[in-house]
Formats: structure tokens, sequence, C-alpha cells
């Protein structure tokens, strides 16, 4: 018997008909977590306590509905008691008194939290690169990044370790990943699931969501995770569907835009090629694509990265070695002490961006960029409300191609250009998917579905539609034996 | 060469809410230190904060008692700077939409009005303590003030001296506690302000360099400190030297103001619209629902003494100047008819107490009930006048029971006109010079032996009995 690639429904099923016990399960899964050390996808373990509750599952069954599902948490949740680092040096003793309302309504759900994943340093970053912890490898390549920040937690479902993780999305750091390791992830819409107990990096943009195997496992995590919370005074206070309920709905006749904006001919012909043929796959569906202007979404990077540098600034803050996280060796003064906890305790991207965000606030440059970015902030979502009275959702490619190699992107301004298509969701607040969509050279490439606000449904409905159609995303990596 | 002082207050008034601004910790004074706090307050990774609607109500009140406008969508920002007491590493404060708009409230310095406009009054959360010096070469933390609510009152710069200040202070001090949204206990810090003071030639129509002094949490002091600063301002400008725009503090030991901090040295707080909080909106209604619960402020119930109890306006004023005050006049008034007895009791003796000790009715020993039986025991005639001064002054010590002091001191007034016959006989007979000089005429006298009555009976004869008793024996 193996699990290793099961998703959350077959693995449902086998604990169901007892095809394998819960800690059976748990055991075989943590089995997987040694064979895949060299990903480097873990910070954390959780595996005695993730045994226990495997064993009082067997011995108590339960009919929850993810009774007994292992998952991966993204090491940005604090978790109660299990040590949360954020993938930073200053975080690296943190174990926190409480627990994030995500972690609580999957546990409470019945899932089991394994272990917290590796992840770029407070979620800066595109490739997994700026973690404290050491770079996390893509399970489909030697030496390739897995892309980022959710790195470890697309790392560990596209390895088989477990059917989902959690995952956070401030400008792409769900979907990138999951196009970049060949998984499905999904960010909401801002608000559906509660920031209470996610280590802020920027505020306005952050918004967690489920990375899984599926379209289909995403809708049933996205059932639990969704909760209006009263401790985050962000989080809709809106109805939330049954995600699973309309998965199965036609697509025929839906409309779908194409960004006149996005200038695909800079991108490799064989990426813009996989993009074509998911265009194809779609129309063969009966779906219709029109193009969509949105004149101001080229202006999404720079307006994000005054934006999001500018929230991080000030949420980061809070680390200055007085009460929590990394102080530094006997502090000659104040002073000292918050230049050398902050200097030992943040990564260099963090540290860049805390510049960054302090100059864009400063007074004197305010106006000029922060106020500025705010308002085209405004101008990107006026443009896709208006895109969205012409078509139900608009697709693009997730990334601007593949896993690139470990070490092989050093210019920062680069890095941040691989945002360019996942970022104007968070601007604008929207649910966005990425699903895989084809292979350059064995390395999966995944595209990108932007909905109106809260028509998540209809994402995961269009989403699954293709995945019951293709089987770019039953592909698995090489496996290694140990 | 004449100067003209120019000043602006920042008054800082904690709101007695039971829960701090943005999470359930208590906000109760003088706990054990880090014991009201919780994760919001020490600001751990991945908290939120979510805004008490009971600081806005209260803010609300503020504003229409000071006739200003409401923001009905008020927002918060981020004030960033570092200090260990600040545990976010920045303050939620309200510097784009505060709640409260421009007003304006009425001063009284020396029976003459004045009218100072409020720019402003925002919401904010305070900071917590630093303590220096209990610990040996370390400074301790205690974060149980941290997110407690402040309303920031800032007025306009329309002070013209330090009597007006302390008389802006008192205004603002008066209409917190009639109106319920801060206990107004100067000692524990629950209000402070911070003073802007610049002085300038009359003929100058630009203002002078300001100086803040910051933190001040007393009438006195206030006082003290503006003198200070505006002696030492003039002193530097007449020298030719100029003012330097900083932060100073008065230190009350030395009674002067020092430099803290120079504009150059001051943080660039980068200041920007705080994305955990959504704008707080107050509806029709709930600003309504406010509106009619508004308490009677001080101007009305002045009105109302006056028109119910007939009471002059100076007795009116005073009476209606705090609210304990009204309340002991209120009380007193459900016992006993005589209002005018009541008004001259507090404001003789009772006032002159408080102010020979400086402190408020609520610092006193004085209950409303105690001072309700004290006026109807001198209206039933149980003591007089001259007795229920001491039995104030005990009640002052002590705060004992009216009844008690007067059972155990056997302070009962005498009132039976055989027993005061029987005293005023004795006294004629001891004094028979006296007595025929008054007959001869020295209509004087007779003030002489009421004296000799009151002093054999220890001042418990009832006046009016003994006059009476005297003038039956003596005129006829």
């Amino acid at each position: 018997m193996s699990i290793q690639f099961k998703t959350i429904k077959e693995l449902s099923s086998m604990l169901q008909s007892k095809e394998v016990s819960n800690y059976e399960l748990l055991q075989e899964t943590f089995k997987l977590v040694k064979s895949y050390k060299h990903l480097n996808a873990f910070i954390t373990l959780n595996e005695e306590n993730a045994l226990k509750k495997a064993r009082n599952l067997d011995n108590n069954t339960s009919d929850l509905s993810l009774s007994g599902i292992p998952i991966a948490q993204k090491d940005l949740f604090v978790t109660k008691g299990l040590r949360t680092t954020c993938g930073s040096n200053m975080l690296s003793n943190f174990i926190p008194p409480y627990s994030a309302t995500v972690i609580e309504n999957l546990e409470n759900a019945g899932c089991i939290s394994i272990g917290k994943t590796n992840m770029d340093e407070f979620a800066m970053g595109s490739s997994n690169e700026t973690s404290f912890y050491g770079n996390v490898n893509n399970p489909w390549g030697e030496n390739l990044v897995p892309g980022g920040s959710s790195g470890g937690s697309a790392a560990v479902v596209a390895a088989g370790i477990v059917p989902a993780a959690t995952g956070t999305d401030t400008g792409g750091s769900i979907r990138q990943p999951a196009s970049l390791c060949g998984i499905t992830g999904i960010k909401p819409t801002y608000g559906r699931i509660s920031r209470w107990g996610m280590i802020a990096f920027a505020s306005s943009l952050d918004q967690a969501g489920p990375m899984a195997r599926t379209a289909e496992d995403c809708a049933i995590l996205m059932n639990e995770m969704c909760s209006h919370d009263n401790k985050d005074t962000t989080s809709l206070d809106e109805t939330i569907p049954d995600f699973t309920k309309d998965l199965d709905a036609p697509v025929k006749g839906l409309k779908i835009g194409i960004v006149k904006e996005f200038d695909l001919s800079k991108l490799d012909s064989n990426v813009v090629k996989v993009f074509e043929d998911s265009k194809k796959h779609y129309e063969s569906l009966g779906v219709d694509f029109v193009e969509v202007s949105l004149p101001n979404i080229n202006l999404s990077v720079p307006t994000y990265y005054v934006v999001a540098p500018a929230e991080c600034s000030s949420n980061l803050s809070r680390f200055d070695g007085v009460k929590f996280g990394k102080r530094c060796d006997d502090p000659k003064d104040l002073e000292d002490l918050y230049i050398r906890s902050r200097s030992e305790g943040f990564g260099e991207e963090v540290k860049r961006r805390i510049l960054i965000g302090s100059y864009v606030l400063s007074a004197g440059f305010y106006d000029a960029y922060y106020k500025k970015a705010q308002q085209v902030r405004r101008l990107i979502k006026n443009d896709f409300d208006n895109a969205f009275k012409h078509v139900d959702l608009i697709m693009s490619p997730t990334t601007r191609g593949t896993a690139f190699e470990a070490g092989s992107m050093s210019d920062p301004i680069q890095m941040y250009l691989e945002d360019l298509f996942t970022v104007p969701a968070n601007l604008a607040g929207l649910p966005g998917i990425s699903i895989p969509s084809g292979y350059l050279d064995s390395k999966p490439l995944g595209i990108q579905l932007i909905g109106n606000s809260l028509q998540e449904s209809q994402l995961l409905n269009v989403a699954h539609n293709f995945q019951m159609t293709s089987d770019w995303h039953l592909r698995t990596p090489p496996t290694r034996s140990k | 060469m004449t100067w003209e002082t120019v000043i602006g207050l920042e008054v800082h008034v904690q709101l007695s809410t039971k829960t701090k601004l943005f999470s359930g910790a208590s906000t109760t004074f003088g706990s054990e230190p880090n014991t009201q706090v919780d994760l919001i307050d020490l600001g751990l990774p991945g908290v939120l904060p979510v805004a008490n609607k009971e600081a806005f109500y209260k803010a609300i009140r503020f504003g229409l008692a000071t006739n200003a406008e409401i923001n009905q969508v008020s927002m918060f920002d981020r004030k960033n700077y570092f200090y260990p007491d600040l545990p976010k590493g920045y303050q939620i404060t309200q510097m784009e939409k505060p709640i409260v708009g421009t007003g304006s409230i009425l001063i009284n310095v020396d029976g003459a009005e004045k009218l100072i406009n409020i720019t402003r009054a925002h919401l904010e959360e305070d900071a917590g303590k630093s303590i220096h010096d209990l610990f040996d070469g370390e400074t301790g933390v205690d974060l149980n003030r941290a997110g407690t609510p402040l309303l920031e009152i800032v007025s306009e710069p329309e002070i013209s001296n330090a009597k007006e200040a302390v008389a802006y202070f008192k205004a603002i001090h008066q209409l917190v506690t009639f109106l319920d949204i801060c206990d107004g206990n100067m000692a524990q810090g629950s209000m402070r302000c911070d003073v802007n003071v610049s002085v300038k030639k009359i003929d100058d129509k630009a203002l002078g360099t300001r100086a803040e002094i910051k933190n001040i949490n007393s009438f006195k002091f206030i006082e003290r400190a503006i003198n200070f600063e505006v002696a030492r301002q003039i002193k530097r400008l007449e020298k030719g030297e100029s003012i330097i725009q900083e932060t100073r503090l008065y230190d009350s030991i030395k009674n002067e103001t020092r430099s803290m901090r120079s504009k150059e040295a001051a943080n660039d707080y980068r200041y920007f619209p705080e994305p955990d909080l959504l704008p707080v909106v107050i509806s029709d209604k709930e600003l309504e629902e406010i509106r009619i619960t508004l308490p009677e402020l001080p101007k009305q119930k002045e009105i109302r003494f006056i028109e119910e109890h007939s009471l002059e306006e100076s007795e009116a004023k005073i009476l209606a100047s705090s609210k304990a005050m009204a309340n002991l006049f209120e009380d007193a008034s459900t016992k006993t008819k005589d209002s005018n007895l009541i008004a001259k009791w507090l404001v003789g003796d009772v006032s002159a107490l408080l102010n020979k000790e400086n402190i408020s009715i609520e610092e006193s020993n004085l209950s409303s009930v105690n001072f309700a039986k004290l006026i109807e025991r001198i209206s039933d005639k149980t003591i007089s006048g001259k007795i229920a001064k001491s039995v104030l002054e005990e009640i002052w010590v002590s705060g004992n029971d009216v009844d008690l002091i007067i059972q155990e001191k056997g302070l009962v007034q005498i009132q039976d006109e055989s027993i005061l016959e029987d005293i005023a006989k004795k006294i004629i007979e001891d004094n028979p010079d006296q007595v025929n000089a008054y007959k001869g005429g020295k209509e004087k006298l007779f003030g002489f032996f009421v004296g000799q009555v009151m002093k054999e009976t220890q001042g418990k004869a009832n006046p009016q009995g003994v006059n009476e008793v005297l003038k039956k024996l003596l005129d006829t």
C-alpha cells in the first residue's frame, strides 16, 4: 500500500474503508518526510504529537470531514506550542502561545499537522532562497528552486508526502510555487480566510490559501479554512458556500478574458505555446476567449514593491529584541540592542524591504511613493472591475517560465519581475488559482485564473473541469529511493 | 517691548472603557505589572487589533458636548517609532480622519468667559511604562497601560497665558468627568497634557517658534511650567537669541523646563493608514442614541439650579462646577427643602475645606449620604450651625457617620426651654453689673449673655431659644 501522491479524497476513503489506519498513514507520511529530507522542505516537525493524534483517532473514530488527513503548515502560521520561525533567524526560538485561526479550523476539521514548512524569510522571496533555514529543492529537478515564498509547502505536496499544505500569498506566494512545482494552489479573495495568527508581511495583501494536488482537494480545504473571524476585522462577513458543490458544473459558454497589456511575446515561445494549448483546451470545453484591457496592469509590480515593503517595514518593527525572538548578546544600550538584534535576526532581503518601506513612508517621500502607489492600486482595482463587466474570469500564465536554478537569479529586480502575473490579484484583493498546464524539459508550468471578488467557487469549477479532461496534474516527479 | 504669549494644548484623556482600545484586556489601574496584557497588547507575531466601539462612543460624547463635527467614518493610522514600552514598534492613532473634528469649549478666567476652539480629538492607544529605577542597570517594562484608549484633544493656539491654560484644562476635566468618559484622576495619570508655547511681539502677525512641554499632569504644574517657559523665551529673545523648536520636559522639583530633543532629532513617524483595521463607521442611529443619552452639562445644571432652587448665580456656578459637588447638592435637596441652607454650606464651609487641602470631593471623606444627613440635622434643629461646623471637621478627618459623631460627642442641641431658662437665670445672677448696665441702656451687652449661655452649654444651646429666654428674663 502506498500513500504517496494520494489526494485527500483518496486518503479519506482509504481511512474510511480501513485500508489503512490513521496511525499507519501518519507513520508512512513520516517515512516519506525522511526519505525526502534532501528537499529541506520542513523547518520543524510535529511527529510525536501527530502520531499521538492519529493513535487517538484509531481508538475514537470521528466523522469530521478531514479526519486523519496529514497536512503540512507553512511556518508563517503560529502554532501553539510548536516552534514558528517564519523562515527567519529572528524567530528561531519562538514558541507561540496560541494558534492561527486557519490552523484551528483545519485541526478542528480533523487534519493532523505534521510539521512546519520552509519558506522565504517572512514570506519575502520568489524562490525560497531567502530562508534562514536554507534553500528548498524542487522535487522536479536537482538544484531547481520550488518558487516562493510557500516553497516548502509546494515541494511537500509535489513530492507526494502529504496531500495538502497551507500557503500564504502576498504577491503570488501560493500560485507561483504551485506553478513551478506542478500542483494546484488558490489564493482566495482578500478577507476570506482569517489572518489571525498569520505572521504579517503586508497586511493589506496577505491571504492564506490551500495548496494541493487537485482543484477538488483545494475546494475541500477551502470549506474548512474559510471563516468569518471576529479577531480579524478585515475578514469578510460573507456567506461561505460549499466550494465543492459546483465543481462539476459545465463551463460551456463562459467568457474568459485575456489581458491585452500582458505582452506574452517577451516570454519564451515554448511557455507561450503551453499557454496557447491551455486556451485551446478550454475552447474545446466550450469556453469563449475575449481580449480585455487592464490599462494600468503593468504598473502592478512597481506599485506592489512600494505598498508591500511599506507595510512590512512597520509590521516587522515588533521584532526588536525586547519581548520575543532573537536578542543580541550583551547589548551596550538600547540602541545597540535594537541595531544588533535586528541586524543579526533579519536576512538581506528582509532588510532590503524594510529599507525600501521606511524610505517610501518617510516624510517628504510619502506622497510621491506610498500615496501614489495606493492611488495606482485603486486604478488597477477599477480596471478589474471594468473587465469583469465583460468576462467571467481572466486567464494568464502564472509565471514567466519554469523553475530556475538556485543562485541563478541574483538581481533583485529580475526576481521581483517573477511576480508580474500574480501581483495584480493581490493588489485588487481578487481570488486567483494556479493549475498545472504543461511541462517544458520535464519541468511543470501553470496557468492562472483570476476571478471576480468572492468567486472562488467559479475558479475551482473552471479549474476542476480542466483537470477532469487533462492529466497534467496527475504527473508526479521522479521518485527517489533513500 | 511687550510680548504676547500663544499657547496650544494637547490634552490626553484616558477613556474609562472596561477593556483596552484594541484588545479584551482590562484597563483597571494599579494591578501587578504585566497582568493586564493579552496577546494583542504584547504585539505577538500574528495578532490583529479589533477596535473597541465603547471608546468611540465615549469620544463621540465629548464631540457632541463641544459642538464638534463627528466623523461618522473615521480611520486609524500607524505612528512608527521604536521604544521598549511600545510593543508593536508603532502606535495606532488617528491622523487623517479623527473621530471628532472642529469644536469648541467655554473657559472661565476670573469670571470672564472665553471660547477656545478645539481643532480635533482623536483616539489612540497608550503605551506601556518603562521602569528605570527598580532594577540595577536594567529597565523593566510594564505593559498594563499599553493599549488603554486615549482621547487626544488638540486646541487651537488661542490660549493667551498660564491662567487660561489651567482654566482650559480644568474645563476639559470638568466636561469629561460630567460626561462620564474619564475618571478624571490626575494622580493616576488619567489626564495629561502637552503644552505648546511661543511668544511674539504684539504687533507681529506670524507666530514665534514654539517649544512643546511634554506630559504634565497637574493644574499647578501647567501653570508653573508655562510661566517658566514664557519667561525663558522672552529672556532669550530680549537678549537677541532665538528660540529653538524642541520638545522640553518640565521638572516640578526644580520648577524649570529642560530640553529633551530638538526638532532635528525628532522621529520621522512614517504615518500611514493602519491596514489591519477597516474604517470605523458610526451609523446615524448610533449617533442619535449617544446624543439623547448625553448627561446634563455644567452650564445647563447651573441654569436649572437657579430656576428650581432660586440660588444666586455665583452659588449655582460653584455647585454645578463638578459632578460630585452637584450630586452633594441634589442628594441633600431631597432631604430638606431649604436649598439655600445646602448651598450656603457647600459654597462656604465645604468649599473652604476643599480649597485648604486642594483636593476634590471624591478625594475627601465626605460622602453624599453623610452630607445630606448633616444638613438634615441642622434643619431639624438637632444641632446648631456652629456644632455642625465641628461635625463637618470631624467628618473631614474620620469620615464617620454624622449621627454617630453627634451621639458620641453629646452634641445634641439643647432646645428645652426650661433647661435654657435655668442656665440663663444662673448667668444673670452671676453677673449683676452687666445686668444693670444692660438695663441702663447698654443693649450691646445682650450678646455677652448669649455668649455666656453658649459657653455654659458648650455651644449646644439652640441659639434662637437662648435669644428668646434671655429676652424674656432681661427685658421684663
